[in-house]
């Protein structure tokens, strides 16, 4: 399977998350919000020009900045 | 012995509207993560047993990631676990996400209840739980409510005392604990199928670039035409003929008692111009300071806070904050930093306060200063409009145009020169809501009573001393001293100095200490910046000591001085 982050996902795309790459804090934070190794999620958005990520998971519509979404790599399903 | 309980919850749950259904205490609520930044404390009255209320910053877990989350944790932790409840609220409509914190909360062992706020919402999106399963699951007493209508509040005022802390073998780790929500919701959540509707797919158009901008661009247009429609509606339809009418000709009557001079003339009705009461001139605590305070600033007031409360109701400010992340990355802040400056529009000190959203303590450093600086407050706005307006939307524009590129220009230079990097935006967009009328104009009442409370006393006193200080001619010290660099630098006449200091008290009694002075529309440009920009008032100046600390307040108001009398020396050598 391709791996590819969060920012490569193509809109409406449905993926796994494999890894979330970085320190303890953002892995803990992203944990507490839904988005951990396993989890299934649905990208809705991209913002030109590096801008935020949006993501659906479970229920809730998230905003991630793109730093933050290049750190999660996900597989598609 | 129960002696406390606790609102805990994940942010945009609807805590303070519990808390205020619970308490009857008025607190502000909107539809974002991170409307409370404090905890507020109120009462209950639990079988003739008087309980403290206190209402958390929401938390995603238990570990912290912002100032205001922080906050929170850091009383959880330290609350004696045998005296206190915890009302745990969860987003029916959002279930699983909730889940995390209520697992991690009785798992520590605390007494909770769960209040499943938001049913009605869930509801309506076809969303079905079983209240009885989830508690045979949880193990602790689960109650459905929806707070904004009151419901379920009183069944779980009446199950508080059920609470007890469950013994549990193990502390799950994170990974577990998402497993056994995932079981959880499988076997309580029932989903029907529904057809999307249009509230749905305009909540998907805003979060898209595209969608997102022109939802946003006409957003923005409608609320500016509105706070102008309402404000100068209020104005000439009810304030203006109630000064003008009534109110003048007892005033008339009260100058003509006092004999049109004397120290208590000066004081109450203040000067005649031309041998009448001019409202806007005469600087009276009976003329000038109502007119200004009531007349001018609070229709503008009430119309911004009806629009800001529709914004922040309906779900729309963290939707604007995706849009802007990009530019506010570059000025060392992101996204939800438009958070705190819209509420500064409003009034300064809310705006600080709510850059506790902010992750680290450099944006709150640089969200704060440049609020202060390129932010004006409503009542500043109101009476620039009210001074520039007669000479056409350009000056007033060149004022916003002013502010906002030295907003710009400004965090791009703190940006480079504080050290540290800005973390990422991460927020929940919250879906669409549409309150009722009577909740919104609740909220606006709350507003406006707050704003009344702190506005008149220093309006008043301000407006006193300044006569007192006039009448005896205490000022020509002052002004003598600080005329050079007035006249030199900004060219304006030495009685500017006045406005300028009062400034400091309040902004709206400076700019009405203008209109005497008879200033040149240039003059009244630069005069109007320079009050925006070079001291924040007093109220703004405390909070920003009390969040920034003395060491970075300092900096800020450095920062302040400095750009004021640059911005201010350049306008006056570049217009003509």
């Amino acid at each position: 399977m391709r791996r590819l982050s969060l920012v490569h996902l193509k809109e409406n795309q449905k993926a796994k998350v494999v890894e979330v790459l970085g320190g303890i804090g953002i892995k803990q934070r992203l944990l507490s919000l839904g988005i951990y190794p396993g989890r299934e999620l649905t990208k809705i958005s991209h913002f030109a020009l590096r801008g935020p990520v949006t993501v659906k998971v479970g229920r809730a519509t998230l905003a991630l900045g793109y730093g933050m979404a290049q750190k999660i790599l996900v597989e598609i399903i | 012995m129960i002696k406390r309980v606790y609102l805990v919850g994940n942010p945009n749950v609807g805590k303070s509207v519990v808390f205020s259904r619970l308490t009857g205490v008025e607190v502000i609520a909107s539809n974002y993560p991170g409307t409370t930044v404090e905890f507020t404390k109120g009462y209950l009255n639990l079988e003739g047993e008087k309980l403290e209320v206190i209402d958390l910053p929401g938390i995603y877990s238990l570990e912290p990631t912002s100032k205001a989350e922080e906050v929170a944790v850091k009383l959880l932790n330290e609350l004696p676990k045998d005296e206190s409840i915890i009302i745990n609220i969860l987003d029916a409509t959002n279930l699983e996400r909730n889940l995390f914190l209520t697992l991690q909360l009785i798992e520590e062992g605390f007494c909770v209840v769960i209040c499943l706020n938001m049913c009605d919402d869930a509801k309506h999106r076809g969303i079905d739980i079983d209240i009885k399963k989830l508690e045979a699951l949880l193990g602790v007493p689960v109650i459905s409510t929806c707070a904004v209508t009151g419901l379920g509040i009183k069944t779980l005022i009446e199950r508080l005392k059920e609470a007890k802390p469950l013994t549990l073998s193990e502390k799950l780790t994170h990974q577990k604990r998402w497993q056994k929500i995932g079981e959880i919701v499988e076997s309580v959540q029932h989903l029907s199928h529904r057809h999307h509707t249009l509230r749905e797919l305009l909540e998907d158009a805003s979060v898209r670039p595209l969608g997102g901008f022109f939802i946003s661009l006409g957003v923005i247009y409608l609320s500016f035409k509105l706070v102008r429609f309402l404000g100068e509606g209020l104005i000439n339809k009810i304030f203006d003929p109630l000064f003008f009418g009534p109110y003048k000709s007892l005033l008339i009557n009260l100058s003509n008692f006092l004999g049109q001079k004397g120290f208590l003339h000066h004081i109450l009705i203040g000067e005649l111009i031309k041998g009448e009461i001019d409202f806007r001139q005469s600087l009276g605590l009976l003329t000038t300071a109502p007119y200004v305070e009531f007349a001018m600033v609070l229709p503008y007031v009430l119309a911004f806070y009806l629009v800001l409360g529709i914004l922040e109701d309906i779900g729309f400010l963290p939707r604007f904050a995706l849009l802007l992340d990009n530019l506010l990355h570059r000025l060392g802040l992101h996204g939800y930093a438009i958070i705190p400056v819209l509420l500064g529009l409003g009034c300064n000190v809310p705006g600080i306060l709510a850059t506790r959203i902010l992750e680290s303590k450099r944006e709150r450093l640089i969200a704060s200063t440049l609020i202060s600086i390129g932010v004006p407050c409503v009542a500043l706005q109101a009476m620039i409009f009210g001074i520039l307006g007669k000479f056409g939307g350009f000056y007033v524009g060149g004022v916003y145009l002013v502010l906002f590129s030295l907003w710009l220009i400004l965090g791009l230079i703190l940006n480079a020169f504080f050290k540290g990097y800005s973390p990422e935006l991460l927020i929940e967009i919250p879906p669409y809501r549409f309150p009722p009328l009577l909740v919104i104009l609740k909220k606006l009442y709350i507003r406006i009573k707050g704003f009344l409370f702190e506005a008149l006393p220093i309006v008043f006193l301000g407006v006193l001393l300044v006569n007192i200080f006039l009448y005896f001619g205490w000022f020509d010290f002052f002004t003598g001293l600080f005329s050079g660099l007035v006249k030199g630098l900004f060219g304006l006449p030495k009685e500017a100095v006045i406005a300028l200091a009062v400034g400091f008290l309040r902004k709206d009694v400076a700019v009405g200490m203008l209109v005497p002075l008879n200033l040149t529309v240039k003059q009244l440009f630069i005069v109007s910046c320079l009050l925006a920009i070079s001291f924040p008032c007093i109220a703004t100046f405390i909070v920003l000591w009390k969040e920034l600390g003395f060491k970075d307040f300092l900096k800020a108001t450095l920062i302040m001085l400095f750009v004021g009398l640059i911005v201010g020396s350049l306008l006056n050598f570049f217009i003509p």
